[in-house]
C-alpha cells in the first residue's frame, strides 16, 4: 500500500544521476564483512555527507517509493521467505519485534482444572496447554480486560475429557483431544439457589460462537502431546482461550520464528583459477561457489549462489583471503516468518505493518 | 450436607488400585486385597489456574 503514493516523476533533479565514487559507494551501501570482525558498519546517516559532491543523501518519501520493492521467494501455509528491498534496519527490525510482540493472537489463558490425576503436575500441564497453537483468527474477537465478564466476544472454551480404562496400555493426550464449545463454559459457577431457568456457568454467552464464525474452531496442530495417562488415570478440566500479545507471555506470539537477514554478496577482488578455485568450491560449506570451464583446460571460480552463503568466512581466511571479500548489502533484507496457526505468514505482515502505520500517526498527532 | 449422616468417602487401595468406600469407625482395609494402606481421591472441586 505504501508504493501507491504520488511521487512526481517527471521533475526527478538531475545530480540524482552523479555517482558517488566506488569505494565510497561501498562503504555507504554495503556492511564488508573481514576474517575477524565487519566494517563500515554504521554507514552515512548524514543527510550533507556528500553535498561536496553535489550528491544528496537526504532520506525522502519520493526516494522511498521509488526503490522500495518486495520480493516473495518463498509461500506456504505457514512459512514465508522474502526480500524487502531499500529499506532502513530500523524499519525491518520495527516489523520484526511488532511481528514477535505486538502483534495479537488467541491462546489459553484460564484453566479450570476439575479433575489431574495423571504424573504430570497440575502447574506443567497447564503451561503446556497454554502454548498450544490455535487454529482462531483473533481479529474476530476483542481483549478481555480485568473487569470484563466472559462472553462469546472474547473467550473461546475448549474441554479435555480423557481418561485411561484399568487394565488398558498407557494413553498418550494430543492437543486434538480438546474439543470446542461453542455454547460456552458448562462448569457450573456455584450450586444453584434456586433450579430456575438458568444453571450460571464460567462464562456468560449470549449465542452460540457457532452464529458468530464461519468456521468451527479447533486447534492448529492436533498431534501435539499434552500429557500420557497410565491406567486409571484421568484429567478433566475446562480451558478458556482469550486474546493477547507476544509481550505479555510468548504464548500469545503468533510467529515461531521472524527474523531477517542482510543480503550476502561475494565478490572476486581478483579472479581465482586453476587448482586455487577448486579449493574455494570445496571450502565453501553451502556451495556459494561453482567452477567456470574457459575452455582449454583453463578453470575458473564463479560465485553462483551468493544467497546460500551463512557468513562462516571460511572464504577469506586462509589462502584466498586476498581474492575474496564478503559483504552484506545495507538495506537488503531477506525476511523470515513462521507463523504459528491463527494467520497466514502474509497477512501476519500486513498486519504488522498496518500497526507500525498506527504508531507512527499515534507520534504525529501527539506532535500536531 | 447433614452433619448427623456423614457421606461415606471413596478410597484407592494402595495396592490394588480397589476404590473403597468408607464410613466414620470402618476398619481401614481394602475389601479386594485386604491391604491397609488407602488413599484419598483428589477433590472434584475445580481449582483455577491462569496457563503461564
Amino acid at each position: 500500500s505504501k508504493s501507491s503514493k504520488d511521487t512526481d516523476d517527471d521533475h526527478e533533479p538531475k545530480q540524482q544521476e552523479k555517482k558517488l565514487p566506488e569505494h565510497l559507494e561501498v562503504q555507504r551501501t554495503r556492511v564488508v564483512c573481514k576474517a575477524d570482525a565487519p566494517v563500515n558498519t554504521e554507514g552515512f546517516q548524514y543527510a550533507s555527507a556528500f553535498s561536496a559532491m553535489g550528491i544528496d543523501n537526504s532520506v525522502s518519501a519520493e526516494k522511498f517509493c521509488k526503490n522500495f520493492k518486495v520480493e516473495i521467494s518463498r509461500l506456504t501455509e505457514d512459512d514465508m521467505e522474502f526480500d524487502m528491498i531499500g529499506i532502513d534496519a530500523s524499519i525491518a527490525n520495527a516489523f520484526r519485534r511488532i511481528l514477535i510482540a505486538e502483534l495479537p493472537t488467541m491462546a489459553i489463558e484460564k484453566v479450570l482444572m476439575v479433575d489431574n490425576t495423571s504424573v504430570i503436575a497440575d502447574e506443567v500441564l497447564l503451561h503446556r496447554l497454554g502454548l498450544i497453537p490455535l487454529d482462531a483468527d483473533p481479529r474476530h474477537f476483542e481483549y478481555m480486560s480485568e473487569n470484563d465478564v466472559p462472553n462469546e466476544r472474547n473467550t473461546i472454551v475448549y474441554k479435555l475429557h480423557v481418561s485411561c480404562k484399568k487394565g488398558s496400555p498407557w494413553l498418550t493426550v494430543k492437543s486434538g483431544d480438546l474439543e470446542w464449545l461453542p455454547e460456552g463454559s458448562r462448569l457450573p459457577l456455584a450450586s444453584p439457589a434456586q433450579s430456575r431457568d438458568k444453571q450460571k456457568t464460567y462464562t456468560s454467552f449470549s449465542r452460540s460462537q457457532n452464529d458468530i464464525l464461519e468456521k468451527p474452531l479447533g486447534v492448529k496442530f492436533k498431534d501435539i502431546t499434552i500429557a500420557r495417562l497410565g491406567p486409571g488415570q484421568a484429567i478433566e478440566l475446562e480451558v478458556h482461550a482469550v486474546k493477547g500479545m507476544g509481550k505479555v507471555h510468548a504464548k500469545w506470539s503468533p510467529v515461531a520464528t521472524a527474523w531477517y537477514r542482510m543480503f550476502p554478496e561475494v565478490v572476486f577482488r581478483k579472479e581465482i583459477k586453476g587448482d586455487n578455485a577448486e579449493k574455494l568450491v570445496k571450502k565453501c560449506p553451502v556451495n556459494v561457489f561453482d567452477i567456470e570451464d574457459l575452455g582449454n583446460g583453463e578453470k575458473r571460480a564463479v560465485v553462483a549462489r551468493p544467497r546460500a552463503c551463512t557468513l562462516c568466512r571460511e572464504c577469506v581466511m586462509g589462502p584466498s583471503r586476498e581474492q575474496v571479500e564478503l559483504r552484506r548489502v545495507r538495506d537488503h533484507f531477506i525476511f523470515t516468518i513462521e507463523s504459528t496457526g491463527g494467520l497466514p505468514p502474509e497477512a501476519l505482515f500486513t498486519e504488522a505493518v498496518r500497526i507500525l502505520e498506527e504508531k507512527c500517526e499515534r507520534v504525529i498527532s501527539e506532535l500536531s | 450436607m447433614d452433619p448427623q449422616q456423614p457421606e461415606p468417602v471413596s478410597y484407592l487401595c494402595g495396592d490394588c488400585g480397589a476404590e473403597n468406600t468408607l464410613k466414620p469407625g470402618d476398619v481401614i482395609q481394602c475389601r479386594e486385597c485386604g491391604y491397609r494402606i488407602l488413599y484419598k481421591k483428589r477433590t472434584r472441586r475445580i481449582v483455577q489456574y491462569e496457563a503461564r
